[in-house]
């Protein structure tokens, strides 16, 4: 069951981004953005825990998700050590992806020559 | 020819794009990449005994891994371009997108090129996640007391 809400979130995202795409002159780079923001926003509402618990990675997969990394961990910084904590806790959750995508395409940089 | 003329003219020569076409391919190649992760995740749960945060941090990364690895070899921009949005609102996206920056401005030095350039994409991504998430615990911890 997972399996079918993991494929329907990841997929029913994804058609929202190309109907923004098609309809209006927004970038690529626009919906990336917009998708963060729509994720703290979603998580704000505690909608994007609700989406993650019924699809699982079909969520965790999708650009929104870093929006409700960064606000959950922020909100858990501060739960912490108050108003610093926001500042300190809001990369924790992300750091992953921020680290990961760093290293991993300076390694692929290294290693490989651009394409035409 | 005066200007409205040239306006029908180039409509009417514009490639047509099927609206309708392109968010089902969005939709099922979208839905295709939540597919898979979540397979990871279930089979690094079972394999490894992880738990479901620690899977999943892993299959980011074998995600990211993957993208980086097919943009690096070419292909990738083929499959972006041809999957519509089912590649660029995953996490592939993100990692596609700094991949190709970093290749693309590799040549132009190390600091002046790679460094200035790397965040080129994702910079607007992560810049305003860290804005939008900053303002609503603000706000959330206000009306929260």
């Amino acid at each position: 069951m997972n399996f079918i809400w993991a494929f329907l979130i990841a997929g029913l995202f994804c058609a929202l981004g190309q109907i923004i795409l098609d309809n209006t002159k927004l970038t690529p780079g626009h919906v990336t953005s917009i998708f963060t923001v729509l994720g703290s926003i979603l998580a704000f509402f505690g909608v994007y825990e609700k989406l993650i618990d019924l699809a699982g990675a079909g969520a965790t997969t999708i650009i929104a998700n870093f929006g409700y990394m960064l606000y959950i961990g922020a909100l858990e910084g501060f739960e912490d050590m108050g108003v610093l904590g926001i500042f300190a806790g809001m990369l924790t959750n992300s750091s992953v992806a921020i680290v990961g995508s760093i290293v991993i395409a300076s390694f692929m940089t290294l290693i490989f020559k651009p394409k035409d | 020819m005066n200007k409205d003329e040239y306006q029908k003219l180039v409509k009417k020569h514009e490639p047509k794009e099927n609206k309708f076409e392109n968010i089902i391919y969005a939709f099922f190649i979208g839905g295709l990449v939540g597919f898979i992760a979540e397979g990871l995740v279930v089979l690094l749960m079972n394999a490894f005994l992880l738990s479901r945060t620690e899977a999943g941090a892993w299959t980011c990364l074998i995600i990211i891994f993957a993208s980086s690895l097919f943009t690096a070899l070419g292909f990738f921009d083929n499959w972006m371009s041809k999957s519509k949005a089912g590649l660029l609102i995953p996490t592939t996206g993100f990692a596609h997108s700094v991949t190709s920056s970093a290749l693309d401005y590799k040549k132009e030095g190390l600091i002046t090129g790679l460094g200035s350039n790397f965040f080129k994409l994702a910079g607007s991504v992560i810049l305003y996640g860290i804005l939008s998430a900053f303002i609503l615990v603000i706000v959330k911890v206000i009306i929260g007391g």
